[in-house]
């Protein structure tokens, strides 16, 4: 996925501006991370850079624990991200059927981003809903008791959601 | 050291004080409690919350509603209780939308409170059976999860007002030691997964050179299929957080962490605002409440990474490094973040040391057995009927954790195993329900305590394909250092998919044996050590569904996708109904020349959905292991109705 000068730009100003308020101690590195991560949704190359540059370390080294952990995304995620949990019992009770699902009807494979930046898909292992098994997470919202339906159900009323929204822009122009 | 403490007890005094009086203001209207942690949540609780408030200002009633925690009863969600004037208090479930605002409205305008929709009543009365004279109930004891769904957790006065930091301020009362040899006493063990007595590592702390030292709170909680401590962080978080500065108080540490997995953003939540307002009265900080003693918490997120529950790796990761486990000893009693000595206690570990203080430790070893003192809390999912979270002693047989506590099995289908023990645990056939829960008993049984993690397993679960999906998760979160754990586990997967896809040889058994034995023996941390575990499990008591896929090319349990087909049954199709039609994603059914549905099986992509479409009534969706048998099905049905047109 080729990021745009401008997104460029707007990662290299985020990671100053959060550098800014840590120190160089090693402790630091993963919550600094984080924090890119929470604001950009990814980490992007420029990111790792000036964090490297800030810790004094190479940046191979930033690179080594970004791929190291689960957590880190290394491309933009989509505006829903979709987060499919892939724990014991969501996967008893027919995970991976749900992850067909997601996959055939957004056209994409699990780690992927649609191209219109739409959607992302992405595993999780167990978010502690067990008991509501298969789960799937859209951005923070846990969805639990998921059918190849309702991920028909999910992605129709997404549809619905962004027409709405874009009548209402055109009625307040 | 007394004098300082004359002080703090004033101090606290005034603390509970203050706290009863919110306490017993919630409970001067009618009260309602919604259980809104992630379970609930899921289940629709936020939904729940918003219609109860609306009914009550549609209605202009006056009523306290509170968001709670979990009670346990997961199943049942969405989970509400309603105290009010005259009536015992009542807990109702399965609180769908629209049922909300009925009970709300009914019970309090024409005083009907709705009983059909009752879980049941929370103190014992002449009308309505409480949750102990449940089977569940008689077994239940709760500790840990006692004020779980009944405080609102973003709340501190109402942990203070039911018992809370007491026990840390009596602990400001006594020394190091004392703390230390009350825990040992207790005999309590770490419930983190290997069960290691918390007073000895406590001690190690205590005795290790050094002023600088840590105590931190595992919440990395990786297991999947758990999710006690996740429940337990975001329904009563002050309680883990009183048992960590009880921890620090012993050890001598003035800094503290909780480890958070990232995939739990509500806890993490709600402990950041349980240590503000446990700062903000003065119970963490500099000085608490007054005395000589000072103590901080921080919180560390994780990043995904389930070998960082490992207590090494946690230290790596918090020291800015992969989380890549390290040779013990030293242990990190002795030498653990940045090279201090670290007491590393899981969140269950740690909200019993409040308990353990205030009650004392023959209260404590008064619970459970000799060796396993106290209770065990386990997290029930899969295909038990009551999932969700039960706390009872060390030493309840599976058979009655499973049949009473969770209800037996659901759906009317037959119990096949139950998996116990995260990813390193193993899979217990019938035969070993008698098995008491305790560390020592699942150990010997072939599988393992584990921080509490229990999915039970049906009919309809194929155990090969469960022994593949533990590997494929350790091996995908094996940190990669040892070439056994590395290598070796990589090797199992790939024989496992091959017999799960129908294509094992005789000898694969075998190989899948010894390979175990070389993974256990090669790998540094219980992650490699313990990999082989549900493969070793499922190979002693499911053989025989081993051998079915090797020889017969066949999935006994329906499940392996490439060894089913699905079939409609021409003399149970209702033609017209057409529901599986609508339900395939692939459009991979139509009509045969009889008008009958058929399956083209060809298309299809094995999804389920048209099973599930089918009516109850007619039930003509069903799966075939191996899928030739399709062929023969078709064939049976043509000459069947060549002898049916002769007539
Ligand atoms: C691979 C691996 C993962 C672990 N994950 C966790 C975890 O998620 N939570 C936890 O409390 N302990 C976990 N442990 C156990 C910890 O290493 C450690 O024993 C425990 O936190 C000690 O606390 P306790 O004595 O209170 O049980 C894990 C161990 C291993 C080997
Ligand atoms: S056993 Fe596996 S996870 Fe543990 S240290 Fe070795 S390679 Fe890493
Ligand atoms: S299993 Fe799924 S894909 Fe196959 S026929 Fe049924 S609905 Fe269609
Ligand atoms: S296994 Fe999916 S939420 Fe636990």
């Amino acid at each position: 996925m080729n990021l745009t000068a401008e997104e460029k730009r707007i990662a290299t100003e985020t990671t100053r501006q959060l550098l800014s308020t840590y120190n160089d101690s090693r402790g630091n590195l993963i919550p600094v991370l984080q924090q890119v991560q929470n604001k950009l949704g990814y980490v992007p190359a420029v990111a790792m850079e000036e964090v490297a540059a800030h810790f004094n370390v190479p940046a191979v080294d930033v690179y080594g624990i970004i791929t190291f952990y689960n957590q880190f995304r290394l491309t933009p995620p989509g505006k829903r991200q979709v987060k499919i949990c892939m724990g014991t019992a969501c996967h008893m009770r027919g995970a991976q059927i749900i992850q067909e699902s997601w996959e055939r009807r957004l056209n994409i494979k699990m780690g992927e981003t649609t191209e219109d930046r739409e959607y992302s898909l992405e595993r999780v292992a167990c978010v502690g809903c067990c008991t509501m098994a298969p789960v799937v997470l859209i951005n923070e919202e846990v969805h639990g008791k998921i059918t190849p339906t309702r991920v028909d159900g999910l992605i129709f009323s997404h549809q619905l959601d962004k027409q709405k929204e874009k009548e209402g822009a055109a009625r307040d122009e | 050291m007394s004098n300082h403490n004359a002080a703090a007890a004033a101090a606290f005094a005034k603390l509970q004080e203050e706290a009863q009086k919110d306490w017993d203001r919630l409970r001067e209207k009618p009260l309602i409690l919604i259980g809104a942690a992630t379970c609930g949540r899921a289940a629709g609780a936020l939904n729940l919350l918003e219609e109860v408030k609306n009914e009550l200002a549609e209605l202009k009633l006056d009523a306290n509603v509170l968001e709670v925690g979990c009670m346990g009863h997961c199943y049942a969600e969405p989970i509400m209780v309603i105290y009010n004037e005259g009536f015992p208090a009542i807990c109702y479930g399965y609180v769908t939308e629209g049922v909300g605002a009925r009970i709300v409205r009914d019970y309090l305008t024409e005083g009907d409170p709705g009983i059909e929709f009752a879980l049941a009543a929370l103190e014992p009365n002449d009308m309505f059976p409480t949750f102990a004279d449940f089977p569940r109930g008689i077994h239940e004891n709760k500790i840990v999860l006692e004020q779980c769904g009944f405080i609102d957790p973003q709340n501190i006065d109402h942990y203070i007002a039911t018992g809370g930091y007491v026990a840390l301020t009596r602990a400001l009362d006594m020394t190091s030691q004392e703390i230390v040899t009350t825990i040992k006493e207790s005999g309590l063990r770490g419930r983190g997964g290997a069960g290691f007595p918390t007073g000895i590592k406590w001690q190690t702390c205590l005795d290790a050179p050094g002023t600088t030292k840590y105590v931190i709170c595992n919440a990395d909680e990786g297991d999947p299929g758990a999710f006690m401590d996740r429940t337990i962080l975001e329904s009563n978080p002050h309680l883990m957080i009183e048992g960590l500065a009880i921890a620090a108080r012993a050890v001598g540490a003035t800094k503290g962490y909780v480890y958070i997995r990232a995939e739990y953003p509500l806890a993490v939540e709600r402990v950041a605002l349980a240590i503000e307002q446990a700062r903000s009265k003065g119970l963490l900080g500099d000085n608490i409440l007054g005395s000589d003693y000072s103590f901080d918490i921080e919180i560390f997120q994780g990043s995904g990474a389930f070998v960082c529950g490992e207590e090494s790796a946690l230290i790596a990761s918090m020291e800015g490094e992969p989380g890549i486990p390290r040779h013990r000893p030293p242990f990190p009693a002795q030498s653990g973040l940045w090279g201090r000595p670290t007491v590393i206690n899981n969140v269950k570990s740690l909200s019993y040391v409040p308990h353990i203080i205030k009650n004392g430790a023959a209260w404590f070893t008064g619970i459970g057995s000799e060796k396993n003192p106290g209770t065990a809390i386990f997290a029930l999912a899969g295909k038990v009927v009551n999932t969700g979270l039960a706390e009872v002693p060390m030493s309840t047989t599976l058979n009655e954790l499973i049949n009473d506590v969770g209800s037996g099995i659901a759906g009317g289908k037959k119990f096949k195993a139950v998996q116990i023990g995260g990813p390193s645990g193993g899979c217990l056939p019938e035969s070993a329900m008698d098995t008491p829960i305790d560390f020592d008993s699942l150990t010997r049984a072939g599988a393992m305590m584990g921080s509490g993690g229990m999915v039970v397993l049906d009919e309809d679960d194929c155990m090969v394909e469960i022994a593949r999906f533990f590997l494929d998760f350790t091996q995908q979160e094996s940190c990669g250092k040892c070439t056994f754990c590395r290598l070796g586990t990589k090797h199992m997967l790939d024989i496992l998919e091959r017999i799960t896809k129908g294509q094992g040889k005789p000898e694969d058994i075998d190989t899948l044996t010894q390979l175990a034995a070389k993974v256990k023996a090669g790998s540094l941390c219980s992650l490699g050590k313990t990999a082989p575990n549900p493969v070793l499990s499922t190979i002693k008591y499911f053989r025989d569904e081993y051998e079915a896929h090797i020889n017969e090319g066949r999935c006994p349990s329906k499940m392996c996708k490439d060894l089913i087909a699905y079939y409609i049954l021409p003399e149970k199709c209702e033609r017209s109904c057409d529901a599986c039609v609508g339900s395939c994603p692939v459009e991979a059914i139509g009509d045969n020349e009889d008008r009958i549905k058929v399956i083209d099986q060809e298309k299809c992509v094995k999804c389920d959905s048209c099973m599930v479409a089918c009516p109850p009534q007619y039930k003509a969706v069903v799966k075939l292991s191996p899928p030739h048998l399709v062929e023969e099905k078709d064939r049976e049905y043509r000459e069947g109705k060549q002898k049916w047109q002769k007539q």
